[in-house]
């Protein structure tokens, strides 16, 4: 059996009788009897560390490994470099708490200063949390931000990814905001939908662009229409991809929102992941979650603490912005280690590769009988019809280990590339599709 | 020390990613003005960068963490190793289940570990934290009502010792939250509660161990109450590891609460997170489960929507590598290991009080759980001295400080929470340190303020910092 | 402490300056000696309806937020901006610090006078 106690028995029973105590039952006084568990857990016997290593390795081993990867869709296999993991790996850092003793705490409390500077950076935003739980919850979470008494109803764009809409409804579910998914229209959001509905009442607009399709929305066109309506743009973007287009303070967002995943995270199964949040000025005291905020200490030295602290759910209770109080900290400073490994011309490059390498899987596809379903500039992601049952074809692939794109309809699959498809990796997935077809 | 945009030079960097072989389109995008103004640096100077910040952090493995109701034990190295491994962390969330069966295997085991644990008939991974926890929790309690045509039951009622993040949960869920007192031993205070409890009642929040580190005696007769009036229970895991294998939420009557596996399952807390905040209910509650429901299936698994569920509570499967690195901890501690564990951490709190006692003033004296409350009320009204004073002098001594200022109930709060994973020679260490702490601020009061004096930086202004926010470097 | 003869008080420790139905609120001195540095202020918009002995706004300090509360029903005519940007006014000079103005007033709380409210704060102090 594992133990992590330091103490052996007879260490604690000594402990036991300087308190006065014989039995470490009488520990447990205050509980009643019949509340005590009478048996033992219903859980097998504690593994030593050696079984335990050889146990996890068979499940692990269970699972099917892709050599080839060709699926995004909210996911995305990007190179991670060295640096990242070891940087991140420093126990320091992964075994502290929340840096509420400032004094013991300025390596974590720079680390994500340093974060919200370059998520602001990527943005083109004044101001950036310190991360909330994945790119679904920051948008549910800028919703919420967008909402005041005199207007109530969070609309979001149809072509954001469904499971990001999925999270905005159940957080609707719970808050009792009107919630309006506009129809998507070709691929992207459908902005004469938007003018349809009535207004007075929208607090907020969510697009995505890329969007779920991988098709780049008009963002500056959809900035002006909604806030012509009085109401606030939240836009969510691949953080790559701004290493390359246009940001949302450039297309006039009020919020820019994401999943930081590509930012050096593993796939992981879907998690750890990480939320980002970045927004103009006259929002920032509105802002869910951690905050660190440069200032000087008793001598006059820099340094920095968790900021502007009354709006959290420690001090404001059931008035808080949110309820937020563990975030994912570890994952936003290695975001912050990968944007510095890749520097400004490192990300760029990724995302050009990636715009580069999805150009030409669509090409390559098209060549043997796909074709495109939306028309229109795209990143790294887009949708086909297939010549064949897409479901079908992602198992035959998956069995000369390829990860196909995502199928998304009985003939539609949403495709991916990123740097790490090169051109040799994608003629090889063409020739695999050919004998699938044959 | 120099923010990473300090450092470096135009044009220097890492040579990470070969040049793409496949036409240039990028041309033809809607592009970013300019790029944006990330570092240029060597990897050099990277390196030694976050070698120098991780100098500035006090971690579980730099010494003593005794933060009450955080639960900062030791993480074991093992369960790192575990959610290292590729054949987890390069799995991608949207692979079909055939191709995923190692990981709904973990994700299966460790629903039924947790079950088992808790008394509970049905789990769920998807919360990301424990407040998200409480959030999904109080929708599953929502939806309970909701699906019986039941939706005057507008209320949760939530004790004044509460962390902060229950009344939160219960405004994010649509709630009016509804305080009520506790009694002099910091418990429920069961006139209160009858008082409040009525057919407006949706719940009671409540944890236990409570937030001044006892176990609620009154535990049934709590459960019965809120029952009796149509409510349902929610048991805020936060205070588990005092009792886990001890005895269980479950039969206590709770219907639905949430753990967090970075406090009582060992992953470590990263700096403020990633954490997971599975939640565990009764089947009555199952199929309003959010997310996919892993379900056996022949000699596999597959994954499924629960009938009535809520919906999504994050985009995939939740925090999924603190997951692994869990079922490795409840793996490796076993049936009698977990126990013991529960059993150890009291038994080091109870010590580390009884040794203070003579000297610190104990806000309820009595045995108490995982952790135990000192108030430095006397001192602060005697002579100035606060709980912000000595926590701050016991940064000069490589302790972290207690909690400081929770719960609410108790002021001049100091909140010690030393957990199992401590030795003997480390507590008797400590509690040498607080006493000397303490002597002193009875010698030289007014210098209590002027610590900590030998840690990378001095006490900071918070004031500044809030009223002009500079939150970015320009 | 400051205790103005011209103001009168609210028990939750505002002072208000009521005139031909028009009426002046702010924090006393008492109370932003209690409450610390502040450091925001949440204001109402011009244009909301007050209602006495209900909360109208609130504020920061570093770690703490307290409501503050209207001693008076009425309309809100105008909000003192500079507080936005400079909520330290209210602890260099509370009695300048203003938080609204308040007109169309048409109900009051019972309220102070100068001598009985620094008995109230004096009694506070002795808990």
């Amino acid at each position: 059996m594992g133990s992590y106690l330091p103490s052996t028995k007879e260490e604690r029973l000594d402990m036991l009788h300087a308190i006065g105590m014989n039995s470490f039952d009488e520990l447990y006084a205050d509980i009643p009897e019949k509340l005590r568990c009478r048996e033992p857990l219903a859980l097998p016997e504690g593994l030593s560390e050696l079984e335990l290593s050889r146990k996890i390795e068979e499940i692990a081993a269970k699972n099917v490994r892709f050599a080839h990867i060709f699926r995004g869709a909210g996911a995305y296999h990007h190179y991670i470099p060295a640096i990242v993991k070891q940087v991140t790996s420093k126990e320091e850092f992964v075994t502290a708490y929340t840096p509420y003793q400032a004094e013991i705490s300025q390596g974590i409390l720079q680390s994500i200063f340093e974060y919200q500077t370059m998520i602001c950076e990527l943005t083109g935003m004044d101001a950036s949390n310190a991360s909330v739980y994945d790119g679904a919850t920051a948008a549910a979470e800028a919703t919420a931000m967008c909402r005041d008494r005199k207007r109530k109803t969070v609309v979001v764009s149809g072509s954001v990814d469904p499971k990001v809409i999925s999270v905005i409804k159940t957080y609707c579910f719970g808050s009792g905001a009107p919630l309006v998914i506009l129809p998507e229209k070709d691929g992207r959001t459908d902005m004469d939908a938007w003018a349809a509905l009535d207004l007075s009442d929208a607090a907020c607009l969510l697009i995505q662009s890329p969007n779920y399709y991988g098709l780049i929305e008009d963002g500056a066109a959809i900035a002006d229409a909604v806030h012509a309506a009085g109401a606030k743009l939240i836009m969510s973007c691949n953080p790559v991809a701004l290493g390359l287009l246009k940001t949302p303070a450039e297309c006039g967002a009020d919020i820019a929102v994401g999943e930081g995943q590509p930012l050096g995270l593993p796939l992981g199964f879907g998690g750890p992941y990480l939320g980002y949040m970045a927004m103009t000025k006259d929002m920032m005291r509105k802002l869910p979650g951690r905050i660190v905020g440069q200032t000087v200490d008793a001598d006059g030295k820099r340094g920095y603490v968790l900021t502007l602290q009354a709006r959290e759910q420690h001090i404001r209770r059931e008035k808080a912005s949110s309820n937020i109080c563990s975030n994912e900290a570890l994952c936003a400073m290695t975001a912050a280690v990968y944007l510095a490994a890749m520097g400004g011309a490192g990300l760029e490059k990724a995302a050009k590769s990636s715009m580069n390498n999805a150009h030409y899987l669509l090409s390559a596809l098209e060549s043997v009988g796909f074709v495109r379903k939306y028309e229109g500039e795209f990143f790294h992601e887009f949708v086909t019809i297939c010549p064949c049952d897409a479901n079908e074809l992602a198992k035959k692939l998956a069995k000369k280990g390829y990860l196909s794109g995502l199928p998304t309809g009985e003939r539609e699959m949403l495709w991916c590339a990123t740097e790490m498809n090169s051109v040799g990796e994608i003629d090889g997935l063409i020739a695999a599709i050919k004998e699938v077809l044959a | 020390m120099k923010l990473i945009f300090e450092m470096g030079a135009p044009g220097r960097g890492c040579d990470l990613l070969p040049d793409c072989q496949a036409p240039d389109v990028s041309g033809k995008a809607t592009r970013r003005a300019a790029r944006p103004r990330l570092p240029e640096v060597s990897e050099t100077e990277l390196s030694r960068h976050y070698t120098e910040l991780a100098k500035q952090v006090h971690g579980v493995n730099d010494g003593f963490y005794p933060l009450g109701s955080c639960t900062m034990k030791y993480n074991p190295k093992i369960d790192e190793q575990a959610a290292a491994l590729p054949g987890f962390s390069q799995i991608h969330p949207l692979q079909d289940a055939a191709d995923a069966q190692g990981c709904l295997e973990v994700i299966h085991k460790t629903e039924n570990a947790l079950c088992a644990i808790t008394g509970m008939d049905a789990c769920t991974l998807q919360p990301a934290a424990g407040a998200h926890g409480e959030f999904t929790g109080l929708l599953l309690i929502k939806a309970y009502h909701v699906s019986r045509g039941d939706e005057k039951r507008r209320k949760i009622i939530v004790p004044d010792s509460a962390h902060g993040t229950n009344p939160a949960s219960g405004a994010m869920a649509g709630f009016d939250v509804i305080n009520i007192v506790s009694d002099e031993n910091g418990c429920v205070d069961l006139a209160a509660l009858r008082a409040a409890v009525g057919e407006d009642t949706a719940g009671l929040m409540l944890t236990n161990p409570n937030t001044v580190g006892l176990f609620d005696p009154n535990i049934a007769e709590i459960t019965r109450i809120v029952h009796e009036a149509g409510g349902l229970c929610y048991y805020d895991g936060a205070n588990l590891n005092a009792i886990m294998g001890i005895a269980r939420p479950g039969d206590m009557g709770f219907d639905v609460m949430h753990l967090n596996l970075h406090k009582t399952f060992s992953t470590p807390h990263g700096g403020g997170g990633p954490g997971s905040g599975p939640v565990a209910c009764k089947h009555f509650l199952a199929d309003f489960l959010p997310g996919m429901r892993v379900v056996e299936s022949g000699d596999g698994y597959e994954a499924m929507r629960a009938k009535q569920s809520i919906g999504d509570m994050h985009g995939f499967y939740g925090n999924f590598l603190v997951v692994v690195r869990a079922l490795c901890y409840i793996m490796s501690l076993g049936r009698e290991g977990i126990p013991e564990a529960a059993t150890g951490a009291v038994l080091n709190a109870n010590y580390m009080m009884h040794e203070l006692k003579p000297y610190y003033h104990m806000a309820y004296d009595r045995t108490c759980m995982h952790e135990f409350v000192m108030t430095l009320e006397h001192e602060k009204h005697e002579r100035n001295v606060s709980a912000l004073d000595i926590a701050k002098a016991l940064l000069d001594h490589g302790i972290h400080p207690p909690t400081m200022y929770f719960p609410l109930i108790v002021h001049e709060a100091l909140m010690i929470e030393p957990t199992e994973t401590e030795s003997r020679e480390t507590i008797d260490e400590a509690v040498r340190i607080f006493i000397e702490v303490l002597k002193q601020s009875e010698k030289t009061p007014e210098q209590m303020h002027a610590y900590p004096q030998q840690t990378p930086v001095r006490r900071l202004d918070e004031v500044t910092a809030a009223r002009k926010p500079v939150v970015r470097y320009d | 402490m400051n205790f103005p003869e011209e103001l009168r008080y609210a028990k939750s420790h505002e002072w208000v300056k009521i005139e031909e139905g028009n009426a002046i609120i702010g924090l006393t001195d008492y109370a932003q000696s209690e409450l610390g540095d502040l450091v925001f202020v949440n204001l109402p918009e011009v244009g909301d309806e007050l209602t006495a002995g209900e909360a109208f706004g609130d504020v920061e300090s570093v770690k703490a937020v307290s409501d503050v509360y209207s001693p008076v029903s009425g309309t809100v005519a105008e909000i003192n901006e500079e507080l936005l940007d400079h909520p330290e006014r209210i602890n260099e000079a509370p009695y300048e610090a203003w938080f609204v103005k308040v007109e169309n007033v048409t109900a009051e709380e019972e309220l102070f006078d100068a001598a009985a409210y620094e008995a109230h704060c004096a009694a506070e102090s002795e808990d």
